[in-house]
């Protein structure tokens, strides 16, 4: 072969670039393609979620402030000395007591009052919602519809509010709140990392820095990948079959005499945290030990050659060198957790509680749970709750997720510069 | 030994008192190393003498690195590799069964062939090793003492908290030396300590080699006949048999090998005819 000659002559050589360059732009509008059809489907999602959250409900009142104090159409506008006889004279007598019990009127702030006459007296009743976009183009049914309906108003109403997020639980979507649920989710999640976290990272370090390149540690390692693609209701049943039923005496709190209600059995906290671990559990151990694979073995022989330990050398050189991915795929494995509600659903979380979780041998519900539960009735108002809270729960993660990253990066900082 | 600050408890596996001139510190015999079913090193059989610099030269392949890193344990590291033979360190033999390959490396220190530094400070670099090893003097005193004497000292003292990887090339390796002193090992192995570095920062290592013989034992593996011949006083020459076997084929002092080789493939190698 003779130099230049074995690539084939000048015109050649030109059809072959022009080749190369088409297939170059070609692929790279495949690449922009899909990238725009993955924004877009992005975009359609959260746009059609934050259509819920925000528009126009058409409300009708069990009574009318008009018909409790002449001439004031909101309770809003009520006076103090108004609220009070209002409350005083049409509470009924059980409630007026309760009321009284707990704190009496007299001393009770005007905001108090007014939530007081609203919902006991008033009570104001969803009759319609409509979404953002409905609420801005289709004025004209939104008053048709208030026509037909004598003794209806419409206001235009964000479902997403500061009461949204701290109020318990509740029949009426008016009233209805996710308190409850986040903070069940948060122990949860708590659970999931203190039990997922050092087991996953341990088995992997023991995995990828121990364990000897063996039949069985490879089957092993198979395993444990399969695992990660195991559909997550089957960890739901496995939790069943090992937390909740055969691990009860601890689960259920009974063996510290510590639980709250004996009627959770073992489905609390610690059952639905540890069935959550065992599902992000492979995620954690794959990704950590991608983590160590990628440490140059140069780093390990290093430590080794100034006579480090093995275990020396895993923990003040690799671990520190890798720390910010194996926190990077804990983050993503804890973000799917806290996603999750089929397994959660199989072990028996609470579909409906209004008790704050005290501690992780209490009943629960989470936020994925309350959202399925919502967007599975019909009423119109539960949708846009639902939608609410779908939001809650994004911000959530984001905030969870920046939380943890700025953590991670800290730490990563804080290792790479010891000095 | 030398008048290093470091005041690390050495546990020693018998160590001469009075330093004869010419004292074998490592005596490798009958030393054969498998990785897996492929014998890569054959009876290799030699001494390496106390506070000499021995040079490991060769053509790629006939198992250099792997018989240097026979010397220090680091074999073990390697899944799948054998080692047969004896190596004896100051006459006790490294490979028993009481041995910890651990403390072997700290007393036999190695120097890698790609500078690798920590990724961490330099001041760092050369506090860890003694620290894990239970160093309880000056830390401060120490970092300097040793890169005084891998002569790095003068071009960092200013930015000792500064990140190890962003030296240069050859001030990494002069760090990684000077991270193998600090542990105040006896024997310093080096697996081509300049082949990355530039003909200037070569210059220094070698003029530092020549400085650490006073105190240490250094065995170095090099491709570069003219520094095998400037900085060592022995010269061990290896060849493959033709299964790929390596093989020591000649070893004697390093004027002699190289003013008058004994065999004829040494000649052919030392004078560049293959290799
Ligand atoms: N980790 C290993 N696993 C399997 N075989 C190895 C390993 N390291 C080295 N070998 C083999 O052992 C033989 C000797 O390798 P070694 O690295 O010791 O040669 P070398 O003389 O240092 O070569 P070079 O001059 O290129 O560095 C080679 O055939 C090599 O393929
Ligand atoms: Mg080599």
């Amino acid at each position: 072969m003779s130099g230049m000659h074995a690539f084939g002559k000048a015109q050649d050589i030109a059809a072959l670039m022009n080749r190369r360059r088409a297939n170059a732009v070609a692929w790279n509008l495949v690449f922009i393609l899909s990238t725009a059809l993955a924004v877009l489907f992005l975009l359609l999602l959260v746009c059609s979620i934050v259509d819920s959250v925000f528009g126009y409900a058409v409300l009708t009142d069990e009574i009318e402030p008009s018909a409790l104090v002449p001439a004031k159409s909101s309770v809003g506008d009520f006076s103090r000395q108004e609220l009070e006889e209002v409350a005083l004279t049409r509470l009924s007598s059980g409630v007026l007591r309760r009321v009284e019990h707990e704190k009496p009127i007299a001393q009770r702030s005007d905001k108090d009052l007014r939530d007081l006459v609203e919902h006991y007296v008033v009570k104001p009743k969803v009759l319609r919602t409509w979404g953002f976009w409905d609420s801005l183009t289709k004025r004209a049914e939104v008053s048709a519809f208030i026509a037909r309906n004598p003794g209806s108003y419409a206001s235009f109403r964000s479902w997403l509010t500061p009461s949204f997020i701290v109020s318990d639980q509740s029949a009426d979507p008016l009233r209805a709140g996710i308190r409850t649920a986040l903070l069940g989710s948060l122990w949860i999640i708590m659970i999931t990392f203190l039990f997922a976290f050092p087991v996953g990272v341990g088995a992997a370090i023991y995995l990828q820095e121990y364990a000897l390149d063996t039949r069985l540690n490879r089957i092993l390692k198979l395993n444990i990948f399969n695992l990660s693609a195991v559909p997550s209701i089957i960890y739901g049943l496995l939790g069943l079959a090992v937390f909740v039923r055969a691990m009860e005496p601890f689960t259920s709190g009974a063996l510290f005499r510590s639980f709250t209600d004996n009627t959770a059995n073992g489905r609390t906290i610690v059952s639905g945290g540890l069935t959550l671990g065992l599902l992000v559990l492979p995620i954690i151990i794959i990704n950590t030990q991608e983590a160590l694979k990628a440490v140059p073995d140069s780093l390990r022989m290093s430590a080794y050659g100034v006579g480090a330990t093995k275990w020396q050398t895993i923990w003040y050189q690799v671990l520190p060198v890798s720390v910010d991915r194996i926190l990077t795929g804990t983050i993503l494995a804890l973000s799917r957790a806290l996603g999750e509600t089929a397994p959660l659903v199989v072990i028996g979380a609470s579909t409906f509680i209004s008790v704050d979780p005290s501690g992780i041998f209490s009943k629960f519900t989470t936020l994925p749970i309350q959202i399925y539960q919502w967007s599975a009735r019909p009423q119109g108002a539960y949708r846009n709750i639902a939608a609410a809270a779908i939001v809650s729960l994004m911000i959530l993660l984001l905030l969870m997720n920046s939380v943890a990253i700025h953590t991670r990066d800290k730490i990563a900082k804080k290792k790479r510069l010891e000095s | 030994m030398n008048n290093h600050p470091a005041a690390l408890a050495l546990h020693h596996l018998g160590a001469a008192t009075d330093v004869p001139k010419e004292r074998p510190i490592l005596q490798l015999q009958q030393v054969n190393i498998h990785y897996g079913q492929f014998h890569a090193v054959k009876d290799a059989t030699f001494d390496i003498l106390e506070k000499h610099v021995t040079a490991f030269i060769g053509p790629s392949g006939c198992g250099k690195s792997t018989v240097l890193r026979s010397i220090n344990r680091m074999n073990d590291m390697i899944r799948g590799s054998r080692m047969e033979g004896k190596i004896l360190f100051n006459d006790h033999d490294l490979y028993a069964d009481q041995v910890d390959p651990v403390l072997i490396r700290r007393r036999i220190g190695m120097v890698f062939q790609k500078p690798n530094p920590f990724p961490k400070s330099i001041h760092e670099n050369i506090a860890w090793g003694a620290r894990i090893n239970g160093y309880k003097g000056d830390f401060d005193e120490l970092v300097e003492q040793s890169l005084r004497q891998a002569a790095l000292w003068d071009e960092v003292k200013d930015k000792l908290k500064q990140n190890a990887l962003r030296l240069s090339g050859g001030q990494q390796q002069r760090l990684c030396i000077a991270r193998t002193i600090a542990v105040q090992p006896e024997v310093i192995l080096m697996d081509e300590p300049a082949s990355a570095l530039d003909p200037i920062a070569t210059g220094r290592i070698e003029e530092l080699i020549l400085e650490l013989k006073n105190s240490y034992t250094i065995v170095i593996v090099t491709h570069n006949m003219g520094q095998a011949s400037r900085v060592s006083d022995h010269t061990a020459f290896f060849m493959v048999d033709e299964k790929r076997t390596g093989y020591l084929q000649e070893y004697a002092p390093t004027e002699q090998l190289f003013l008058n080789p004994q065999h004829k493939k040494t000649e052919q190698y030392i004078s560049g005819k293959f290799g």
